[in-house]
């Protein structure tokens, strides 16, 4: 492990998320690698993947967007509907991060967690789009499906077990999972059969609703996290087109459909913690971050009412706490870097936006 | 190149001017064919010889021939026959042309202040540029090809008149050294040398030689140089020449009395432009608040960049109203912004506030960069104004997109090329 490090902000501490406060704005917390495994397998951003290579550890930083989201959920109360909450803000300001630091607690908590980690995946750039087996007017994207099922597995495993199917589910001719059985075995279902795994993720998906707020008391009590990060992709466009070269709406497809009807809050015992996107977003401007213009019209109308976080720049102090991790784990090579000059520099070419500066300080 | 039988020397063509046939089929022939014999000219020549004939693409059918005569044929070239142009020298006028010349300039003169409705007495060489300008408006870049209306003595070269008489007898007592104008001259200089050491010894004899006399202001002028002095005395002179004739006048500048002569001698220098070009540094203007700002402007390529440099901000950068983070995504733009003020080390003091038009994003970024420099002359010392000026900041870019050309493909790409 490594020495202590001397400088006045502790770079890691090693904290539960629950403890994380205020004071501790701007400090770095490590993630178990355990956890980085089993909860974010897709989930982080992959520039942030690759510095958790490097550096060998994946520490994050606590930043006020991410405390407020934790005190809210903390607080909220889950007999009611769940709450929404959208996390807005420039490009590049830690949106995506703070959401997996969110999410984290959740799961340290014990939540179950629905995690997509970017809904624009699902409206662009699929090589097979076919026809619903169930309902003749949508499409099933199975190459997604299955992988989510995957990812969904490997987070929640010991839930799988626990959760029956509440009704009877007939994939073909000769398939069919019955009532009562395990989740496991419908996910199984799902990822064996490529060709139903859409329409699984939506039985997933409406099971997990069901029995959400359901059961109050002992072993079945769960607590239902659903994040959906780049959630201005359940109602935008699509870059997909059909076989007769119209353009796709997102609601012909079975994975957005199935989404958006979680979205809506029907349903009790759990948050929905989203955040926009607009580096992956299908036709939208980049000058575009605010609620209003990332979700559109119906998007906005859809999502009402929700809590909205915003996600800024660094501050002076957090820019600081970030320029120290990187000098203690000697990422920045440059003897210049680690003057005071160099630190204006620094501060100037990035204007403490924490992925330019992560990228400027990729190359120094 | 024959000559037919009459003797006559003729050339590609058909018929020699006494009028036997000489029929020429050559591919150049056609088109010479109805030159040739429009004009009936005898400049046409060609020589047929007594020996065998041996022409490739010449071929001579003629009726009427001298059969027995053997002939052969010389090939020679017409470039012969053509005017050699460049062993004519420059074009020479008569002193008769260039007073009708200048008479038709006069004339010209007045119609054109008729036409533009000015007064012809008072109509100046620069309203006459103004109403060319007008009249004949042009889009070439080069300035000297665009249409001008000048006094015949700036358009056509000065010349020498004849310098000998009827008789062959040179007017001039210097004519034999070759160069009469340039030894003339310097006689005269000589003779002003020795008049003014004439008038010191009639001071020394009365008593009242002083060496403080006033002295000539040279300052702010120059001698003229060699072309400008064979300019004016319309005649070749070497390098030692006018090093001599500058030496003459040094040793006249350096006689206590020079400034008798000080008209002659100022004929020979030339004065200095004022330097108009030199920028001024933009006066520091204050807020209502007491916050002291700045605005200037720059320019690259084709972009255009305004901004206000206000003081005691947090570094915080507008461009266009939009953040400089987003407006420049490139490092490279944001770099360019960094310059100036990284340079001066004032880098978390100044607010920026900038619009820019125009050309690309680099351009953009390096009109704003020079904007920037020159606000920043007002807050900072002389002597970090030579340091900038050193260090390029104040310059701006003279690099501008080079014209394509015709015959290629760009400005420096060729088209591909071909051995044969």
């Amino acid at each position: 492990s490594r020495p202590p490090s001397h400088n006045i902000v502790p770079t890691s501490l090693i904290l539960c998320a629950t403890y994380h406060s205020e004071g501790h704005s701007g400090q770095y917390y490590t993630l178990p690698p355990t956890h980085i495994q089993k909860l974010f397998p897709y989930g982080l951003p992959p520039r942030f993947q690759l510095q958790i290579k490097t550096f060998n550890e994946g520490c994050v930083m606590v930043r006020p967007p991410a405390l407020e989201l934790i005190s809210y959920l903390k607080r909220a109360d889950y007999s009611k509907p769940p709450l929404r909450y959208v996390l807005y803000g420039d490009i590049g300001t830690g949106k995506t991060m703070s959401l997996c630091h969110a999410l984290h607690y959740c799961y340290s908590q014990g939540w179950l967690i629905v995690h997509v980690p970017d809904a624009h995946l699902w409206v662009k750039n699929c090589k097979e789009l076919l026809p619903s087996s169930s309902r003749p007017s949508r499409f099933d994207q199975p190459i997604q499906a299955s992988q989510w099922l995957k990812n969904f597995k490997i987070t929640n495993e010991r839930f799988l077990s626990k959760l029956k199917t509440t009704q009877r589910y007939v994939w073909t001719k000769r398939e069919s999972t019955e009532k009562g059985q395990p989740l496991g075995e419908l996910i199984d279902q799902g990822v064996n059969r490529m060709k139903s795994s859409s329409d699984v993720v939506g039985a997933v998906l409406r099971e997990l609703r069901l029995q959400a707020g359901g059961a109050t008391e002992g072993e079945g009590a769960f607590k239902l996290a659903v994040a959906v990060d780049g959630v201005n992709a359940l109602w935008g466009k699509t870059s997909l087109k059909k076989e007769d070269r119209t353009m796709c709406e997102p609601e012909e497809l079975t994975l957005i459909h199935n989404l958006r009807k979680m979205m809506k809050n029907n349903w009790s015992g759990g948050a929905i913690l989203t955040a926009l996107s607009q580096t992956g977003s299908v036709f939208k401007p980049r000058s575009a971050y605010l609620p209003s213009e990332l979700l559109g019209e119906e998007g906005f109308d859809n999502m009402e009412p929700f809590v909205p976080v915003s996600v800024s720049n660094y501050n002076e102090k957090e820019f600081e706490s970030c320029y120290l991790y990187y000098l203690d784990r000697n990422w920045l090579q440059h003897p210049h870097s680690r003057s005071e000059e160099g630190k204006k520099e620094l501060i100037f070419l990035s204007n403490k936006n924490p992925s330019i500066l992560e990228r400027l300080c990729a190359f120094l | 190149m024959w000559i037919c039988e009459c003797g006559i020397l003729q050339d590609v063509s058909l018929q020699c001017a006494k009028g036997c046939d000489v029929v020429f089929a050559s591919c150049l022939s056609a088109c010479r064919r109805a030159n040739m014999a429009a004009s009936g000219c005898r400049g046409v020549r060609s020589i047929l010889w007594k020996y065998g004939s041996y022409g490739n693409n010449l071929f001579v059918s003629r009726s009427k021939m001298v059969p027995q005569l053997p002939l052969r044929q010389i090939y020679v070239a017409s470039s012969l026959w053509k005017k050699n142009l460049a062993a004519a020298g420059p074009q020479k006028f008569t002193q008769e042309f260039i007073d009708k010349q200048v008479e038709e300039f006069e004339v010209g003169k007045r119609h054109l202040a008729n036409m533009m409705g000015e007064d012809p007495e008072t109509f100046t060489q620069e309203d006459i540029d103004r109403s060319i300008a007008y009249l004949f408006p042009s889009g070439l870049f080069e300035k000297r090809a665009r249409p001008v209306m000048k006094h015949p003595e700036e358009i056509f070269p000065k010349q020498t008149a004849i310098q000998w008489d009827a008789e062959g007898r040179p007017f001039h007592f210097l004519f034999y050294t070759g160069k009469q104008s340039y030894y003339s001259l310097l006689h005269d200089v000589y003779e002003k040398i020795l008049a003014i050491e004439r008038h010191q010894d009639k001071m020394r004899n009365k008593g009242l030689f002083t060496s403080d006399t006033k002295q000539i202001l040279l300052t702010g002028s120059r001698w003229l140089l060699k072309e400008e002095i064979e300019e004016n005395l319309v005649e070749n002179i070497s390098v030692q020449d006018y090093m001599r004739l500058i030496q003459l006048m040094e040793l006249l500048l350096s006689m206590p009395y020079c400034s008798l002569e000080e008209e002659f001698i100022l004929k020979f220098r030339k004065q200095l432009e004022v330097q108009s070009s030199k920028y001024e540094i933009p006066a520091l203007q204050y807020d209502p608040q007491g916050v002291a700002f700045s605005v200037a402007d720059g320019r690259r390529k084709s972009a255009k960049a305004s901004i206000t440099l206000r003081d005691s901000g947090s570094g915080n950068i507008t461009i266009n109203g939009r953040n400089y983070l987003h407006y420049f995504p490139v490092l490279q733009n944001r770099e360019q912004l960094m310059f100036p003020l990284l340079f001066v080390g004032m880098m978390g003091r100044f607010d920026i506030e900038g619009s820019v038009e125009g050309s690309g994003h680099s351009a953009q970024a390096g009109a704003l960069r020079l904007a920037i420099s020159r606000a920043l002359l007002s807050f900072v010392s002389e002597g970090e104004v030579e340091k900038m000026r050193q260090a390029g900041l104040l310059t701006a870019d003279p690099r501008i997109r080079e014209r394509k050309k015709p015959g290629q493909e760009g400005a420096r790409k060729k088209f591909t090329w071909k051995k044969r």
